[in-house]
């Protein structure tokens, strides 16, 4: 990794007066203890919805795709917007834990986890539309390339449906395989903290026997590592080949090249947002405030704002280009989409995905948790529409105009969608109970560079050993400003009748910032003070460091630590 | 402080002197008339030119109306082309040298805004090397001017005779006409150039200031200026390069020259990094930073691929004729630089940079990075030289010329910069992350 060395103006990422030992506690507590009423009342909603959504699963499979709002011309709309929609949300997953991750963003750490988890959760998701629309869901295996014998026909390898397997099932594979070595360690720390018998088996059983020796950290970074360089091409892979789906097609509206990059730019996006939702949320209920801090949620909303931005632009692209390219058919496409009866879902998406993350461009909106949330929601609403758009709009203009129609959904498509998202929900929800949040062995791996404890230490100067071994120590660094200015008169005099005054008339002022500690602002401070030559500084003790802590505030402790008296001391007799 | 040395400073006035005799040579070798290009096709190759004009002037044919004889029209055809080949070398070259200034600006910009910390000892280097935006910016649009002002023709559509017969053209042509061509161009050109001199101003006052407000005001700045670019940069190359081929068209063009132009300037950036460091500069730069390049050279290589990837195969899985004309020409009549140009752009660095212990190598980077940039001026050569000369393309005297006169250039004002200031910034806020910086 990177040297710990941070600068000073990087705001810390792990807030609150936290040790080692306070990490492990913090974040094993929603895992250790029960879970509230709220907790029970969300769970039973989405646990109804889940199960709404079964039974118009089971319906259209007794019954057929017919219970669907499909027809002749738009015979591709709910459930692949849905599919769209999904995947394009598992995409923040990966690309916080392995593009942050090469990319050195330590902030990653506190959100890589339930990312990661809300990746797979929705690519279940999403895998269930193809495989219900299949209408014969038990003989999906069918996509794979098996031989005859089986009884499936050997799959058309020119198709991107296939390749669209292929990518969704190696994402979620890798996926899983990067999220649970991650937990490995974190399912190690909850084994060893927990008391109950059951409990320390089943944590045992899911933490691989981790014993936390060097090899293991050793193979762990390592697989790591290799795994982020995997999952990478992964994250841009899935939602390219997704955008082949409609761009290999010679259907206007769908056969434009800027889709695949746009496509993943897009999925970043709904991803991101659906991060923040859960997060924002997650945060409060769990307690995590100090680890999830106010700065992650403004790094996420610029992730946010920046990909609406080149969605944005990517919007405006494909209308320009729809425009030069002479062909009538892509005029007419996006003139239809903008102007036709699909006007209002074209609206919906562009407010919602290119002007409403705009407004991240101020800080005081974008460190807003209200305003955060329901940009968050918005943008989840905005991009379901995107794809919405995309698919049906192209679709609902036929080439034979006798074949114009419409899209409605039945109840069914709704059930369906509504179906999973309960399905999503019960699945994070009993993540929040029972997994390690947050990746805390990787908290623990930055709390010294960048927890904000050791951060106000290194700033003060006092060096890490002042810390005792519990943990608990509270040290007051935070000076007390008004008693300070209350006091100051007397002491200002007290400090001056025992260094010495300064005569600017007859002495030459010394440069203060050759002694190490004083800077171009401290060497003001000084100078406002009363002092300005090395000889008073050399005159300086204990009684007097304390003095000057008192007055000025800032780095206590540091003149002794540094030994100014003995450096101006040194000086002097250089100067003889 | 840089000095620059003596012996750079001479190889740069040699390549420039080069440089222009090559140009020079191209331009009175061209031919005049329609039997003195007949004349050197004849006597240049037996090889390839026998089967030039059908698929060659696919792009074009429809310009030119059906109504005129087949064989005139084809001999005309071949003298334009032959005239306008040295006129593409220069353009090509002088595109290509600007290019890099302006990846290595947008790479500035984004390590402005992300705040990132272990690049800042590189600052000075970078912005060393965007000062040439202003020189190559000022060639590029005097190319643009003198083809408005039809010195040459490698814009067919700002030919009023060409637009006249052409209904697509018509309908264009409120967006593809000189006026507002140049008056964009300006306005691009105005804005990268006001970015690079405000900000390397902040930059410089950053050193001398006791507070941070110079570089906060510098991030605001690049912010901003990405913003800019985003939109910008997607524009100038429809107009500067896309519209060449007046007929065609790609949504993803303008992100697929963003990959060619930002691995070149990261590859620059290395190279010269490297260059000073061998010079004894830079001493606090160390083979973690080269890493941290090479790292962007391999994985902006990748990006490349898979934006000329997927710009390829949809175009060529669709196979709709008004668009895959654009790669059939290529792959008829420029296969070897074109499939080439992958090779050199993604096996090389793919397979050289894969190894992390040799991003850390310095004379590897080098080597690769002279591919890199030999297989991204392919690149832009793919890009304009099949709409202007057709099949009529070589790698010779006037493309060889215009490239060690841009370079030349290049290397004169870039090193000229260098000297400027000092090469390491001393008080910016992540210098110490910088110096620290060890992967």
């Amino acid at each position: 990794m990177a040297s710990h060395y941070e600068a000073q103006i990087r705001k810390p990422l792990v807030l609150g007066d936290k040790g080692y030992h306070d990490v492990s506690v913090d974040i094993a507590a929603p895992v250790e203890g029960r879970a509230n009423r709220q907790w029970w009342i969300v769970f039973s909603i989405a646990l109804a919805a889940l199960l709404w959504g079964v039974g118009a699963i089971i319906y259209t499979i007794s019954t057929g795709i017919g219970t669907w709002g499909l027809n002749k011309t738009v015979n591709w709309a709910w459930d692949i917007t849905n599919f769209v929609w999904w995947v394009g949300i598992g995409h923040a997953g990966t690309l916080i834990s392995a593009v942050l991750l090469l990319f050195r963003q330590k902030w990653r750490m506190a959100i890589n986890r339930s990312a990661e988890a809300m990746t797979i959760f929705s690519v279940i998701q999403a895998g269930l539309f193809p495989i219900i629309h299949m209408g014969r869901p038990w003989l999906a295996y069918w996509v794979v390339p098996i031989p005859n014998q089986f009884g499936s026909l050997w799959v058309n390898f020119n198709s991107p449906l296939l390749w669209d397997v292929f990518a969704i099932s190696t994402y979620l594979s890798v996926s899983l395989v990067f999220w649970w070595t991650g937990l490995l360690p974190d399912f190690g720390m909850i084994r060893d903290r927990a008391v109950k018998p059951f409990q320390k088996k089943i944590y045992g059983l899911v933490s691989f026997g981790w014993t936390g020796r060097a090899k293991d950290w050793q193979r762990f970074e390592e697989v790591s590592l290799v795994l982020a360089g995997l999952a990478t091409p992964l994250v841009l892979s899935v939602h390219t080949i997704v955008s082949f789906d409609f761009a290999t097609s010679v259907i206007p509206g769908w056969h434009t090249t800027i889709f695949p990059p746009y496509f993943v730019a897009g999925a970043i996006f709904s991803g991101f947002a659906m991060v923040q939702t859960l997060l924002i949320i997650m945060r409060k209920v769990s307690h995590l405030e100090d680890y999830i801090t106010v700065q992650h949620i403004e790094l996420m909303n610029i992730v946010i704002m920046i990909t609406g931005s080149i969605v944005g632009c990517a919007y405006i692209t494909e209308l320009f280009i729809a425009w030069y390219s002479g062909v009538e058919y892509e005029q007419y496409a996006f003139l239809n989409r903008a102007t036709g009866p699909y006007w209002w879902a074209y609206l919906l998406m562009m407010s919602c995905n290119v002007v409403s993350p705009q407004i991240m461009w101020f800080k005081k909106i974008r460190t807003s948790i209200v305003i955060s949330f329901i940009i968050s929601i918005v943008v989840n609403v905005g991009m379901w529409f995107e794809r919405f758009v995309i698919i049906v709009t192209s679709l609902h203009r036929d080439y034979l105009p006798s074949s114009w129609t419409m899209f409605s959904p039945t109840f069914v498509d709704i059930g369906i969608f509504i179906g999973t998202v309960g399905f999503f929900f019960v699945l994070f929800l009993l993540y929040s109970r029972t997994f390690p949040v947050i990746a805390q062995a990787e908290v623990k791996s930055i709390l010294k560079s960048s927890g904000a404890r050791y951060k106000a230490l290194r700033d003060a100067g006092k060096p890490l050993y002042t810390l005792s071994k519990n943990g608990i120590v509270r040290e007051t660094i935070i000076s007390d400003d008004e008693q300070a200015s209350v006091s100051s008169e007397p002491d200002e005099k007290s400090l001056l009748g025992a260094l010495g005054s300064f005569d600017s008339t007859t002495q030459e002022p010394d440069d203060l910032k050759k002694v190490k500690g004083i800077g171009p602002l401290m060497e003001k401070t000084l100078n406002k003070l009363g002092i300005f030559s090395f000889l008073q500084v050399s005159k300086m003790t204990q009684k007097e460091y304390d003095l000057l802590d008192s007055l000025t505030g800032a780095f206590p402790g540091r003149a002794q630590r540094d030994d100014w008296a003995g450096q101006a001391r040194m000086f002097l007799n250089n100067d003889k | 402080m840089y000095t620059f040395s003596n012996r750079l400073k001479i190889a740069s006035f040699i390549l420039m002197a080069v440089g222009v005799l090559g140009i020079g040579i191209g331009f009175v070798s061209a031919p005049a008339t329609v039997d003195e290009a007949k004349a050197m096709v004849a006597a240049h190759d037996d090889g390839h030119g026998d089967s030039h004009g059908e698929e060659a002037s696919q792009a074009m044919a429809s310009d030119h109306g059906e109504a005129a004889g087949h064989g005139v029209d084809h001999d005309e055809h071949l003298l334009h082309q032959l005239q306008n080949r040295p006129w593409s070398a220069l353009y090509v070259a002088a595109f290509f040298f600007f290019m890099i200034a302006l990846g290595v600006l947008a790479f500035y910009g984004i390590q402005r805004a992300s705040q990132a910390g272990w690049s800042p000892m590189l600052f000075r280097v970078m912005e060393g090397i965007t000062a040439y935006l202003v020189p190559g910016g000022i060639i590029v649009f005097v190319i643009l001017v003198l083809s408005v002002m039809h010195f040459n023709h490698l814009f067919t559509w700002m030919d009023a005779d060409v637009v006249a017969h052409d209904k697509l053209l018509q309908n264009k042509a409120g967006y593809l006409n000189p006026t507002f061509f140049l008056i964009r161009a300006a306005f691009f050109l105005g804005g990268w150039i006001g970015y690079r001199e405000i900000s390397r101003r902040l930059s410089i006052a950053q050193d001398k200031a006791d507070d941070n407000s110079n570089f906060k005001k510098n991030f605001r700045w690049s912010a901003a200026f990405l913003v800019f670019y985003l939109i910008t940069e997607s524009i100038m190359s429809w107009d500067w390069i896309m519209s060449v081929d007046p007929h065609w068209f790609s949504t993803l063009f303008g992100w697929y020259l963003f990959a060619s132009m930002i691995v070149s300037g990261i590859t620059v950036i290395a190279m010269v990094t490297i260059y000073l460091k061998s010079k004894g500069y830079l001493p606090d730069v160390n083979d973690s930073h080269i890493h941290d390049l090479a790292k962007f050279m391999f994985g902006f290589s990748i990006f490349w691929t898979y934006l000329w990837f997927g710009q390829f195969m949809l175009i060529w899985y669709a196979n709709i004729p008004e668009e895959v004309t654009y790669f059939v020409t290529r792959i008829e009549d420029y296969n070897l630089p074109f499939f080439g140009m992958v090779a050199m752009n993604f096996v090389f660095p793919l397979l050289l940079l894969m190894n992390s212990d040799y991003k850390r190598v310095n004379w590897f980077v080098i080597m690769t990075g002279i591919v890199l940039l030999a297989g991204h001026y392919l690149d832009i050569f793919n890009m304009i030289m099949p709409a202007t000369v057709g099949d009529q393309w070589y790698i010779g005297i006037p493309e060889l010329g215009a490239i060690l006169f841009f370079a030349g250039a290049f290397i004169f004002w870039v090193f000229r910069a260098l000297t400027n200031a000092p090469l390491q910034p001393s008080r910016n806020p992540f210098i110490e992350e910088s110096r620290h910086f060890h992967y």
